[in-house]
């Protein structure tokens, strides 16, 4: 009986190596074929390029990969999303070749060898659950708002209902934005504090009375946007800088452009190209000129 | 009949017992380089940060601004909440567990369990961010409304919007109830028949065998199912970060709050420098209290165990 079963467990042992043999054969066919194929498609760029950084770029640089991968297919993007200040620690460590930020750079990052390179602005929407009344708000009542001195919607004329604030994370890029333009750093008075902007989404959706920020283009049908100051949160206005929320998407470089790889030099041209453009305005973005 | 197999002589033999002992040491070998290396990584990375901000001012400092212009890393809260909203998830889930291990083991028809058993086994194949997700569109909701309720017209309560120590505490004692019941369950079903047989012929009704008999002789299994539930819910992240609003402020049923755990995951994705150090001495103080709560939790059930014999 154990003579049977030590036999057996030889057995499968064997057909399992064989199995891992075979499997890294194929693996190295397939290397080849993918090695070989961009000669044949007399595209000369060839090799990987390596970004991380912002989870409020993930949409942006998911897209902007694929497509970009898809024009030179030599080219590899591996996106990783790791916040903004991971992604520039990462480029300036050397780990990768763009460290996503959707902030502007701090002196500090800059005085490392950072350079910002600003692709995309995005505008920050400020929305409520969809019952809401109010539509309007100036930038006292945002404040007032956030800060907790508007603490009911009476207040705005809205329904007798709770104000319930709903924020990300210290250390996230939208807080830090929405923060900062507003001019009231650390002084919001959140609910909840949610790590996604997803979350907040959800959050604000399922809660009446709640109030939050989000990326404009996580927008979707369960939010209401505000108007700001009697301006919606458009494309058009935030282009126009008549909407005062945005802020921009950065990939930092170490060093200019120009000293970069061919691979990398690629990427920003391809992302200033009418093309690039395109994609970047798919993903709700606005484009730099 | 003659049988022809690699064990054939003594030499094979011992080649095969010495392989396999190697084998073994080097698996045994694997899981402790893991904890060791673990440790190490969580002292070298979480000590600095823990005396550069100094041991008081993050044990019993109450303001969390990590990024503010003069951050303060203040975590009495943070560790309040972890351990109250523990306690509190222990308290009502380890009892409706145990009763429902109970259940199964004992009482239930076999039709019936045939039914609860598989429901249980698939509450605990559930991935937590399921119970998150599920906590802000269903029990949020609900807990706001209770909420509304209770501070109607009150200036000076703010307003959560359900997301909770309450709502957290419900959802952990959910995700604990499979561990529990499914550890309590085998531990009750391995307890000698005789026992149980020597006491219902005793005239003993079958309720009083199950608690004076059954579930004393079943200890050991039941206080592993309480550490293992203890031990899921404090290392628990996903469910709670969607679900307890997430917001640092003192651990009372309808504010919002953050655990030692979320303190970690909500922050680490943009920290960076001191604060970045900070969160791997959140991690220190969580890593501490889980081995702590752990080792007193199974000395004082096994020590209080000890004196029923």
């Amino acid at each position: 009986m154990k003579k049977k079963k030590i036999v057996v467990l030889i057995i499968t042992m064997m057909v399992i190596l064989t199995g891992l043999a075979g499997c890294s054969q194929v693996a190295a066919e397939e290397e080849l074929v993918a090695a070989e194929e961009p000669q044949e498609e007399a595209t000369e760029l060839t090799g990987s390029i390596t970004m991380s950084g912002s989870t409020s770029m993930e949409n942006m640089a998911n897209a902007v990969a694929e497509t970009f991968m898809a024009k030179y297919p030599g080219v590899t993007v591996n996106a990783e999303f790791t916040g903004s200040s991971a992604g520039i620690e990462s480029v300036l460590a050397g780990s990768v070749d763009i460290g996503n930020s959707s902030r502007a750079l701090t002196d500090e990052e800059k005085s490392a060898g950072a350079v910002e390179n600003i692709v995309a602005i995005d505008g920050i929407a400020v929305a409520v659950d969809p019952a809401n009344a109010v539509s309007d708000l100036t930038k006292d009542d945002l404040i007032g708002l956030f800060t907790g001195s508007i603490s009911n919607w009476s207040e705005l004329g809205g329904a007798d209902a709770p104000v319930v604030v709903v924020g990300r994370e210290a250390g996230s890029g939208t807080r830090g934005a929405f923060e900062e333009l507003l001019e009231i750093e650390d002084a919001c008075n959140y609910a909840s504090e949610l790590d996604s902007t997803g979350a907040v989404v959800a959050r604000i959706a399922s809660t009446p009375g709640a109030i939050g920020y989000v990326s404009l283009d996580a927008v979707d049908d369960t939010i209401k946007t505000m108007a700001l100051e009697g301006v919606e949160a458009t494309v058009d206005n935030i282009k126009a800088g008549t909407y005062f929320l945005s802020r921009p998407f950065v990939m930092a470089t170490v060093g200019e452009v120009s000293e970069q790889s061919e691979n990398v030099q690629a990427l920003f041209a391809y992302l200033i190209s009418e093309e690039g453009k395109e994609v970047i305005r798919t993903v709700g973005l606005i484009t730099v000129d | 009949m003659e049988t022809i197999s690699i064990q054939g002589n003594s030499r094979n033999k011992s080649i095969i017992e010495k392989t396999a002992q190697v084998i073994f040491t080097v698996c045994a070998f694997i899981t402790i380089v893991a904890v060791a290396s673990i440790t190490i990584y969580m002292f070298i990375n979480g000590t600095p940060a823990f005396f550069e901000v100094g041991p008081s001012e993050i044990l019993f400092g109450t303001v969390w601004k990590p990024t503010a212009a003069e951050p303060q890393y203040g975590i009495l809260y943070v560790i309040l909440t972890s351990v109250i909203g523990t306690s509190l998830a222990v308290l009502i889930g380890v009892p409706v567990g145990l009763l429902t291990a109970v259940f199964l083991a004992e009482v239930a028809p076999q039709r019936l369990v045939a039914v609860v058993k598989p429901a249980v086994e698939l509450l605990a194949g559930i991935p937590s961010v399921i119970y998150g997700l599920l906590g802000i569109m269903i029990l949020n909701p609900l807990m706001y409304k209770v909420e509304l309720a209770i501070f109607k017209g009150s200036e000076t309560h703010q307003f959560t919007g359900g997301a909770n120590l309450l709502s957290a505490m419900l959802v952990l004692a959910v995700m604990i109830l499979p561990t529990v019941i499914n550890i309590s369950e085998s531990s009750l079903r391995a307890v000698p028949h005789h026992l149980k047989a020597a006491s219902l012929s005793l005239g003993a009704s079958h309720i009083q065998t199950i608690f004076k008999i059954i579930i004393p002789a079943a200890r050991s299994g039941i206080i592993t199912a309480i550490v293992l539930g203890v031990g899921r819910a404090i290392g628990e992240a996903m469910a709670i970060t969607l679900v307890s609003g997430s917001s640092v402020n003192m651990p009372l049923p309808f504010h919002s709050v953050r655990f030692l755990t979320t303190a970690i995951v909500s922050e680490m994705g943009y920290a960076s420098d001191l604060h970045r150090q900070v969160l791997f001495t959140i991690g220190l103080i969580l890593f501490a209290f889980i081995m702590i709560i752990n080792l007193s939790l199974t000395k004082i059930l096994k020590k209080g165990g000890k004196e029923n014999d």
